[in-house]
């Protein structure tokens, strides 16, 4: 899983039927100090997850597991709103 | 998934038996502010897009779950035509 923040959402009327009713919102992946690290993505949301707020997301088919036994076709997926992370020994 | 821009066609006589009459594209990958940048994929449409369109594109195993998928040797799939991006930073 990756830290990231949500910086948007997509709206798409013309979609794989199995994409119906989902929420799909623009992620920018953050360093722990809360810096970019790599390009935006889009990933499908499955806790509630609105704009602004500091999420951890997971990549690959694993995204569509919250859906089961539904499959969309989705590779990238928020399962977690961050409440705050610490480091400690850095 | 990677928001992309279809910028071609691919034409394809010998492939794969399943890849039969599946309509491919050149994407490339945008920004979320619509600048066009970063590689150029092969991707299958499963939702009519044409080119110049903007679309979602789903990568890895997942493209196999794209309608009509199933068991396909493929690892992109255009899932979706994008009518807006709302960005708020």
């Amino acid at each position: 899983m990756q830290l990231a923040r949500v910086i948007g959402d997509v709206v798409v009327t013309r979609k794989d039927e199995n994409l119906t009713g989902l929420k799909l919102l623009v992620v920018q992946p953050l360093t722990p100090e809360r810096q970019p690290a790599g390009r935006p993505l889009v990933a499908v949301d499955s806790v509630g997850a609105g704009v602004g707020e500091e999420v951890f997301f997971v990549r690959g088919k694993e995204a569509s597991f919250p859906f089961y036994p539904a499959e969309p076709p989705v590779d990238a997926g928020i399962v977690g709103i961050v409440d705050h992370w610490d480091l400690e020994g850095e | 998934m990677l928001l992309a821009k279809i910028v071609g066609t691919v034409v394809a006589t010998r492939k794969d038996p399943r890849l039969v009459s599946t309509k491919l594209m050149v994407v490339r990958g945008i920004d979320p502010r619509g600048k066009v940048e970063g590689n150029y994929l092969v991707a299958v449409d499963t939702v009519d897009a044409g080119v110049g369109e903007t679309v979602l594109v789903v990568s890895g195993s997942s493209a196999r779950m794209a309608s009509g998928m199933k068991d396909c040797p493929v690892d992109a799939a255009i899932v979706g035509i994008i009518d807006d991006i709302e960005m708020n930073e």
